[in-house]
């Protein structure tokens, strides 16, 4: 059983499958955006305190939440790279980094755009925000870590440990809000639901998979990239269509 | 044991201890990581002495007064149990409503009032659309909701840890 | 209250769409545009590699 799982897992075969994959997860992430932010934008009602502003969340959530995500998948991916020495775990967590960095700073972003308005302050030094920024600089310090290594197998061993104790940061960013005084209000979604109205929180799901779609479609096409660079001088690169011509 | 097994141990050990530090490091500066004080800590004197800091709650009903100058503003910072009386100059957020939640940072003289330079508005974490506040508002819900806006004020870490 | 802060209140669409919609967009383009760019300078390095490795 492990030993299939080796077999689908080896660059050789991902590649062409990513490949396949990646127009999919572009094109339903375009249309998943339209349809999403025209329920946020027109369907959903204005807020009874926050009026307008809060249609912010509709971006602000979704890359906040991502953002936490893409940091346990690269650690976890990471950490398989280390046990079991498998190529393409490593390029993974390699690839998901610049994204998971991006909407990282995309959440501070908008998220600072959010307080100016509406709390008066467009950055504080609460537990929520804080461990946010903290996320960030875990991203941007694995990829500086990883660049600044030249052989590739010593540069995945050596960013893993860092991603991995990195990731005790991410349920601290999720519970900041439960542990502490801070003036990030609570979670909307919450496993007992959501405090939110219908319109908004379609909207609201609908941007959050849109963003999930783009994630993956970006993630695929560098994790391509970086598996033509590593594997360059192995046979099956040679004789691929698009090295070919 | 093979040395992939032992690689896995030796992360899980790794992460399991670096959890261990962070946690104590974490508890031990509770006081510091929180963004403010409820009015019952500053009562029960564990607020910093001399220095500024953040009192967090709800704006008392009733409490808001403006002075002549119109930018002078007085109200009291309540988490239901303790109230501190704050005296603030300069222009508060859109938010700040009675009822609703606020932390205002300064400094609280003898006589017990704090002298903000700082005001900042902490809505909730509930969306929707104003005739729907309303509904919740006649139900009389709408005081539970705005007091999740505080969330721990009373309890600090407890009652929001069991929502 | 600076002028930013009245003007964000006045037009709070304008505010939401410009502040954060255009720039998280603007940052997928940007990345969109660095992912093939250097999809097309790896398939560049890949074959001047075989060649080099052709000619030897």
């Amino acid at each position: 059983m492990a030993i299939n799982w080796f077999k689908y897992s080896a660059p050789t075969t991902f590649y062409g499958l990513a490949g396949k994959l990646i127009p999919w997860f572009g094109i339903s992430a375009a249309i998943l955006f339209a349809v999403g932010l025209y329920i946020g934008f027109f369907v959903a009602p204005t807020d009874y305190q926050q009026g307008e502003f809060y249609r912010i969340i509709f971006i602000h959530v979704p890359s906040s939440i991502i953002s936490m995500f893409l940091y346990l998948i690269m650690a976890g991916y990471a950490a398989m790279g280390l046990i079991f020495n498998t190529r393409l775990s490593s390029m993974m967590a390699t690839a998901i980094a610049p994204t998971g960095a991006l909407f990282a700073f995309i959440s501070l972003w908008t998220g600072a755009l959010w307080g100016k308005p509406m709390w008066g302050a467009w950055w504080v030094w609460d537990a929520r925000l804080t461990s946010e920024l903290i996320l960030l600089f875990l991203y941007l310090g694995y990829i500086a870590l990883h660049a600044s290594i030249d052989d590739p197998r010593r540069a995945d061993r050596a960013s893993a440990l860092l991603a991995i104790v990195g990731s005790v940061n991410v349920p601290i960013i999720y519970f900041s809000v439960q542990w502490w005084n801070t003036l990030h209000q609570g979670s909307t979604i919450k496993f007992s639901g959501t405090s939110m109205h219908v319109a908004m929180q379609q909207a609201m799901f609908i941007t959050l998979v849109a963003c999930w779609l783009y994630a993956i479609a970006v993630i695929l096409a560098r994790v391509r990239s970086i598996i033509l660079e590593r594997e360059r001088h192995t046979k099956w690169i040679t004789e691929l269509p698009e090295v070919k011509n | 044991m093979k040395a992939r097994q032992k690689r896995f141990v030796f992360i899980a050990v790794g992460v399991a201890a670096v959890g261990l530090a962070v946690a104590l490091v974490l508890n031990a500066l509770d006081e510091n990581v929180s963004l403010y004080f409820t009015p019952t800590q500053v009562f029960n004197d564990e607020a910093p002495h001399g220095r500024s800091f953040r009192i967090g709650g709800l704006v008392e009903e009733g409490s808001v007064k403006r002075e002549a100058d119109g930018l002078t503003v007085n109200f009291a910072i309540t988490d239901t149990h303790k109230r501190i009386p704050v005296v603030y100059k300069g222009i508060l957020p859109d938010l700040f409503k009675e009822g609703k939640g606020v932390v205002a940072q300064g400094s609280v003289g003898p006589d017990g009032v704090m002298k903000a330079d700082e005001v900042l508005a902490k809505h909730d974490e509930n969306y929707m659309p104003p005739e729907a506040a309303d509904a919740l508002m006649k139900a009389g819900v709408a005081n539970a909701a705005a007091a999740s806006a505080v969330g721990a004020a009373s309890a600090p870490a407890a009652a929001s840890a069991v929502k | 209250m600076n002028g930013l802060d009245i003007w964000m209140r006045e037009n709070p669409i304008t505010y939401v769409v410009l502040g954060s919609y255009a720039v998280a967009f603007l940052i997928f383009a940007v990345e969109i545009a660095m992912v093939r760019h250097k999809r097309k300078i790896t398939l560049q390095q890949v074959r001047l590699m075989r060649d080099a490795g052709d000619e030897e």
